[in-house]
């Protein structure tokens, strides 16, 4: 039950500002088994943009060690990066970031093309994937035609049509009010109890606390935190 | 796997021209350039080609064969004897040696004068080297020749100006005291060839033996013939007997006498002919480049605009190599369209230019694969620095953006 997902250890990332070097995240450590729901909550400029980045393999610690269902991601080159982010991480944002001349179903199967799925395989699992998010009616809909609850399953439907083990979503009631956001949080519940691993990056402690667990940033600097915080 | 990457590059595609698409206005502005670079060089190709294939045609018709020699000579020989033209016409290979003696001369019938008659000794190689040459009459021959008899035969514009409308055949003209008795009269198609025509020579003109010529010249000497080459694969060795003749002749002096060769100069023409296309196409193609130049114009502001759109699709899981082809396609088929586009003008243009001026149209293929085969290049040369640019874009910073 409790495999580990990912663990990380002492991950460093600095960025290079003019003579500058800031070090956003100070020997974090991270351990999260397979199917946690858990949500990151910080301020903004904690660094919990770059703690996903780094969760999400768009980018590589500076020093430490992550690893992500055994692999060691500061060994892949570029395309295993590519696979995985494409096979194992569903994104989803806080602006959606849907391509506005394309219509749902085209927008769901976008991950699918890079995946290499067939035109026909691609088609239909977009359909179910955009049913199992509530869009059944909407699937030639273009995003600026749909509200933005709806926007938000429709990119989370993209995030979930390769079937990846990992949800991972930055802000994601953040362009939401607050009704639709609560139904965002509770798809993600479903999803989570279904058996995917999910995390959730907020600054906001009301959504946070909707996840298992609660892991605290400041400052660059990782501290386990409580649902009570 | 080799399915998907085709299916991936069908996707590119159709993601490259539903962009297009998107951005209809934008697109054509940008492809404009490339489609006034293409058309200018394939109409200046195909208009080229025409316009000179009509001059050669005309040129090889009347050259082939011919050797035009001019004998200046030395001060004691300034030209050519009877004796050296018999020697010439020894050389092997020739078919006839026509030697011409010019001169201008008051003439006068029994009705009116002209003091601008254009006299031409000529020789009875020159009327069956000539086709059509005669409307009414009869040649000149070798007995002519001989017994300098004072025969000529006359163009309709001397008719006209010394007969008025009678007769002329059988009339008699005076020049310079010797009467001549009109044996023929020229067609007006074939008063003199192309050149002379071109040169204003044609009119009234009056053609005697060259026998006879010479004595009203008062000269000894011919300082210009024609040799006609029998057989024309043979010209140089023709060309390399004359010299060493008329070297001989004139005691091995330099400088002394010139040769002509109507078809070396028709191949100097083509040369230059097609220098001048290819500097022409040079210049035309330095609009291909500034097309070349707002296609990655357009293409970097793309980059920019869809950084978000690039970071995305990154997360997603393509690969830095998928986004580089992607922009690569769209630039690729953006400057091919022009290609295409600017060909069809192109040739549209040279095809109405024939039209009017009333040269010859020929569509020449390899301007239609320069046009084309260029503005695809130019597509991926200038598409290559923005799709580069595209993909190796940080996902990070790109979805930051927003």
């Amino acid at each position: 039950m409790s495999s580990t997902y990912f663990s990380m250890r002492n991950i460093v990332k600095e960025y290079r500002m003019g003579d500058e070097t800031q070090r956003v995240l100070k020997h974090a450590n991270l351990e999260l088994d397979e199917g946690e729901f858990l949500s990151i909550l910080g301020p903004s400029g904690s660094g919990k943009s770059t703690m996903m980045n780094i969760i999400g393999c768009l980018d590589t610690p500076t020093s430490g060690q992550y690893i992500l269902r055994d692999r060691e991601i500061g060994k892949q080159d570029q395309h295993q990066l590519a696979q995985i982010r494409c096979h194992e991480i569903g994104f989803i944002f806080q602006s959606f970031q849907l391509l506005q001349r394309m219509d749902a179903m085209k927008n769901v199967e976008l991950p699918l093309i890079y995946a290499g799925m067939p035109k026909k395989e691609r088609e239909r699992r977009a359909r179910e994937t955009l049913e199992r998010v509530g869009l059944q009616d909407k699937l030639h809909h273009r995003p600026n035609q749909l509200s933005g609850g709806q926007q938000q399953r429709v990119a989370i439907a993209r995030a979930l049509a390769t079937n990846p083990t990992l949800l991972l979503a930055d802000e994601p009631t953040g362009a939401l009010d607050q009704e639709t956001g609560r139904q965002v949080i509770a798809l993600f519940e479903e999803l989570n109890a279904e058996g995917r691993t999910v995390i959730m990056i907020t600054h906001d402690m009301n959504i946070a606390r909707h996840a298992k667990r609660i892991v605290n940033i400041l400052d660059g600097v990782l501290t386990e935190g409580s649902a009570m915080a | 796997m080799i399915k998907a990457k085709v299916s991936m590059f069908h996707e590119s595609v159709s993601m490259s021209l539903s962009n297009i698409a998107h951005n209809r206005m934008r697109s054509f502005l940008t492809v404009l350039g490339i489609i006034i670079g293409v058309t200018a060089i394939i109409a200046l190709i195909t208009i080229v080609n025409g316009v000179t294939g009509e001059i050669t045609d005309q040129f090889a018709a009347l050259g082939t064969g011919k050797l035009t020699v001019t004998a200046r000579g030395t001060p004691l020989k300034p030209g050519l004897t009877e004796t050296d033209l018999e020697t010439l016409s020894s050389i092997s290979n020739i078919s006839g040696v026509s030697p011409s003696v010019t001169a201008t001369v008051v003439g006068k019938s029994d009705y009116a004068w002209d003091d601008e008659i254009a006299l031409e000794g000529r020789n009875e190689v020159y009327f069956r080297m000539t086709p059509d040459l005669l409307a009414r009459g009869r040649a000149l021959n070798r007995l002519d020749m001989e017994s300098k008899t004072r025969v000529c035969i006359i163009d309709s514009a001397l008719a006209e100006a010394l007969f008025y409308g009678r007769d002329p055949l059988n009339g008699t003209i005076i020049v310079d005291g010797h009467t001549f008795t009109v044996v023929g009269i020229l067609s007006d198609e074939a008063g003199g060839d192309v050149m002379s025509q071109a040169m204003g020579e044609s009119s009234k003109k009056l053609i005697v033996p060259y026998t006879t010529a010479m004595t009203i010249a008062k000269s000894a000497y011919i300082t210009s013939l024609d040799v006609h080459v029998a057989n024309t694969d043979l010209t140089d060795q023709v060309i390399k007997d004359l010299e060493d003749t008329l070297f001989a002749t004139f005691n091995y002096k330099e400088d002394t006498y010139s040769i002509i060769n109507m078809e070396s100069l028709l191949d100097t023409m083509n040369t230059m002919i097609s220098l001048m296309t290819a500097l022409l196409a040079g210049i035309a193609s330095i609009a291909l480049l500034v097309g070349g130049i707002g296609i990655m114009n357009m293409m970097l502001v793309s980059v920019t605009e869809r950084t978000t759109e690039i970071g995305l699709r990154k997360a997603l899981g393509a690969e830095p190599g998928q986004i580089q082809l992607q922009f690569l396609i769209e630039s690729f088929i953006l400057s091919l369209l022009g290609g295409i586009i600017g060909t069809m003008l192109g040739i549209l243009i040279s095809y109405a230019f024939a039209a009017i001026i009333g040269t010859g149209f020929r569509v020449s293929w390899g301007a239609i694969a320069i046009g084309v085969g260029f503005s695809a290049a130019v597509g991926i040369i200038f598409g290559w620095t923005p799709a580069r640019r595209a993909s190796n874009l940080n996902p990070i910073d790109a979805l930051r953006s927003a």
